[in-house]
């Protein structure tokens, strides 16, 4: 983080990206807007409101429902020299744009040898906890960090999220920037059935005015701890963090922001320190992206774990609606997981 | 970075970028009197076996029966006795009843989610009494019409809205999603005009078959901006398959009017032109146009002519859905402006102007169907609201996504059902 200016505005998750976008679009005239519903009416969550507004048409318009065309435009606007920021509604309408995102905007750098680039910033909400059912709830992370060429970002705080949104948007390769939704106006602990809490009173609701970025590949210390590492992101960060101070646990918390590319060495630090390494993801188990963290933290710390590696994770069913709570991978399943880490 | 091509050749003209822009706004007024509507009977009607380039003017114009003066006029009038025509009117104002209620019933928190098709009802049930009942349908979201009309129970439709114990679909389903094979209603989903291909697929199996039966599917204005509809056409034009591809263009898709699908360009129907489709522009608020279209299709199809794109010029009277406020994006006024009317009031003028109906019989009608929608209502809430325990056994949620249970879906469900017993002290998975 550079030159931070400390104040006590806070602003939930929307606002910030909100505040990120405008920004970008004052800085940088090669910034564009696109998506579906983000012009005049300022996006289905409002996190362009405001902004075609202030920008005009040209810079911030609403597209066909189109995500093949919205991504493949977006890289045809990246050739010629401008760097577009589409919105993809849901991360559950991602797919027609997906081979547009992996064959295209992935490989443009490399198979061009730089010739051309693809500078695009994909950003879509994700992850379930609002009774979206199956097309309004999925976590498909693990479809991209697959992918050789792509960025994912995935922030967990309203001051991150302007942070990241704005290294993002600046960085020169594609980025597929995820924003859980179930976060945008306040941090959720996984007990579903307590009051909702605002983003007002979380620390990190502090956004500073301005321009600033938090780096792409570096992860969060969100709490120090002694007895075990917890690999999370998103909104899961939140969950960990109400069910380890419920349990009176002293975990180390990691929110890794970005999973391509990886902060290998703050989780190796913190494994290496701790022995004990629980992965928290709410998408689906089988080839997620906690398999690879699993492998990584294997592969570089075994000799200093102590417990086998515990992945907490949504189940490998579509998302369904209404036993939602009982597919989330909420407080229950990873106190389970925390117990069986610590039990020796 | 500066775009490569910023320095512009000053020879040349400046380009300039068209971002499409409604015509009015909120606080606007409305006036559509830049809309040609044509006259109703002035469309000829050509035998179903026509060739599409032939159909230029009922592709760009509009097929209208229903006139002014309440009447049917025309070579589109679909003749249909008095019974059908109240039978007609009692579905659409079944439909209107139900999306009421249920849109109430997400405001007082007893589902999630619920839209509404009001001032499109003509447009669904309309085809669905012009096809026959084993005919194979692939909706959208919004042809709740097509169920009723086919008599599927509403205590089922209130079930899955509900998603509660008895919804046949087991609580997976966003509500509305619905599914029903027992009456040719493929299962919805929830993602844009991929059931469009899938419709042309099935059409082309039963004419591989040699079976009698024909596929329709229905999708917005908006989603035909998405690649599977134009992969549907393709597929229905190369295969001459016998299909029904019915574009519901109401004007609205969420907050983007339909410029943004291309209708500052072209008519809906005439994509089907370019692909050589047989294509018919109709006025979607004309339940006996959208009869006789569809029949005209249908009849196309099973003579083995091929596929036919039918646009229903229509208006989205309400909000996308219940997650939207249209109040934000688009002028009031519309929905009074419209110059093609409500498709229930002049479904109903038509009748009390034949002889065939009267005031009176139509209050009654519609206090019947908000009685019966309201009963239901009663009957299907003892199977339980949505969250409120009443739900499918956790067992449930690992069924159906392979034909066998894996290993590793056996061990989740009996994680599931653990957390459930510490977090409750009990399964309890009947409330």
């Amino acid at each position: 983080m550079s030159a931070e200016v400390i104040t006590e505005r806070r602003l939930n998750m929307i606002e910030a990206i909100n505040e990120a976008l405008g920004i970008m679009l004052e800085r940088d005239p090669d910034v564009i807007i696109m998506g579906e519903d983000v012009g005049y009416f300022g996006g289905v969550f409002r996190a362009t409101a405001g902004l075609q507004a202030k920008f005009g048409k040209t810079r911030v318009f609403d597209t066909p429902i189109s995500e093949c065309g919205i991504i493949g435009v977006a890289v045809g606007m990246g050739a010629y020299g401008l760097r577009p920021v589409p919105e993809i509604q849901f991360a559950d309408y991602i797919y027609p744009g997906l081979d547009q995102l992996v064959s295209e905007a992935a490989r443009l750098r490399y198979r061009s040898a730089g010739d051309y680039i693809a500078p695009l910033t994909v950003r879509s909400p994700f992850g379930g906890g609002i009774f979206g059912g199956q097309t309004h709830s999925q976590s498909p992370e693990a479809l991209f960090t697959h992918v050789a060429g792509l960025k994912t970002v995935i922030p967990a705080t309203p001051h991150d999220a302007k942070g990241l949104l704005i290294a993002a948007i600046e960085d020169n390769d594609p980025v597929i920037f995820f924003e859980p939704k179930r976060i945008y106006n306040g941090p959720f602990s996984g007990y579903y059935d307590k009051p909702v809490e605002p983003w007002k009173k979380h620390p990190d609701s502090v956004v500073p005015e301005g321009y600033y970025k938090v780096p792409l590949g570096k992860a969060r210390v969100v709490q120090e701890g002694e007895a075990l590492t917890v690999l999370a992101y998103g909104t899961m960060v939140h969950v960990a963090e109400a069910v380890c101070k419920a349990k009176g646990v002293d975990a180390e918390i990691l929110d890794l922001r970005t999973l391509v590319p990886l902060d290998i060495k703050a989780i190796e630090a913190s494994v290496e320190k701790t022995g004990r390494c629980l992965i928290v993801h709410e998408a689906t188990r089988t080839s997620g992206f906690g398999a690879e963290l699993s492998a990584l933290v294997t592969e570089r710390c075994f000799y200093h774990l102590e417990a086998p590696v515990e992945r907490v994770t949504g189940f490998d069913t579509p998302y369904p609606h209404s036993l939602e709570w009982a597919y989330f991978p909420g407080p229950v399943r990873i106190g389970e997981a925390i117990d069986k880490l610590l039990k020796d | 970075m500066a775009g490569q091509g910023t320095s512009a050749d000053s020879n040349r003209p400046a380009l300039a970028l068209h971002v499409p822009e409604p015509r009015f706004r909120p606080g606007d007024p409305a006036d559509f009197s830049h809309i040609d509507i044509g006259c109703p009977g002035d469309q000829p009607r050509p035998d179903e076996n026509v060739h599409p380039a032939q159909m230029t003017g009922l592709a760009y114009g509009l097929v209208r029966v229903l006139g002014d003066d309440n009447l049917a006029h025309g070579p589109w009038n679909p003749r249909l006795d008095p019974e059908t025509l109240r039978r007609m009117l009692g579905h659409m104002a079944m439909v209107r009843a139900f999306d009421e209620r249920m849109f109430r019933g997400q405001r007082q928190g007893k589902t999630s989610f619920y839209m509404k098709c009001t001032g499109e009802e003509a447009t669904s049930i309309a085809p669905a009494m012009a096809l026959a009942s084993d005919d194979m349908v692939f909706p959208s979201y919004r042809q709740q019409g097509i169920l009723i009309a086919r008599g599927y129970p509403l205590l089922e439709m209130i079930n899955q809205i509900y998603s509660n114990r008895a919804d046949k679909l087991k609580g997976r389903q966003l509500p509305i999603m619905y599914s029903s094979r027992e009456h040719s209603f493929f299962s919805i989903s929830g993602n844009l005009a991929t059931q469009c291909p899938q419709a042309v697929g099935w059409a082309m199996a039963s004419a591989a078959r040699g079976d009698s039966r024909i596929a329709a599917t229905w999708v917005g204005e908006g989603s035909t901006a998405e690649g599977d509809f134009h992969s549907a056409c393709t597929f229905a034009a190369v295969y001459n398959a016998p299909v029904i591809l019915n574009v519901i263009n109401n004007q609205w898709a969420i907050s983007s009017f339909s410029g943004f699908a291309g209708a500052e360009r072209t008519t809906f129907a005439a994509r089907g032109l370019g692909y050589g489709i047989a294509a018919l522009r109709v006025d979607g608020n004309d339940a006996l146009a959208c009869y006789a279209a569809a029949e005209w299709a249908a009849n196309r199809a099973r003579g083995n002519h091929g596929p036919t794109l039918i646009e229903y010029f229509t208006y989205r009277a309400e909000g996308h859905s219940t997650s939207d406020d249209p109040s934000g994006y688009r002028s009031a006024q519309e929905r009074e402006e419209w110059p093609l009317g409500d498709p229930v009031n002049r479904l109903k003028k038509h009748l009390v102007a034949i002889g065939e109906w009267d005031e009176e019989r139509h209050a009654i009608m519609d206090l019947e169907c908000a009685e019966t929608v309201k009963a239901t209502t009663k009957e299907a809430e003892k199977n339980g609201i949505l969250g409120h325990g009443l739900h499918h056994p956790f067992h449930t949620m690992f069924e159906d996504v392979y034909e066998e249970l894996p290993w590793h879906l056996e061990e989740q469900a009996e994680q599931a059902i653990r957390e459930r017993i510490a977090k409750f002290g009990t399964e309890r998975p009947f409330g």
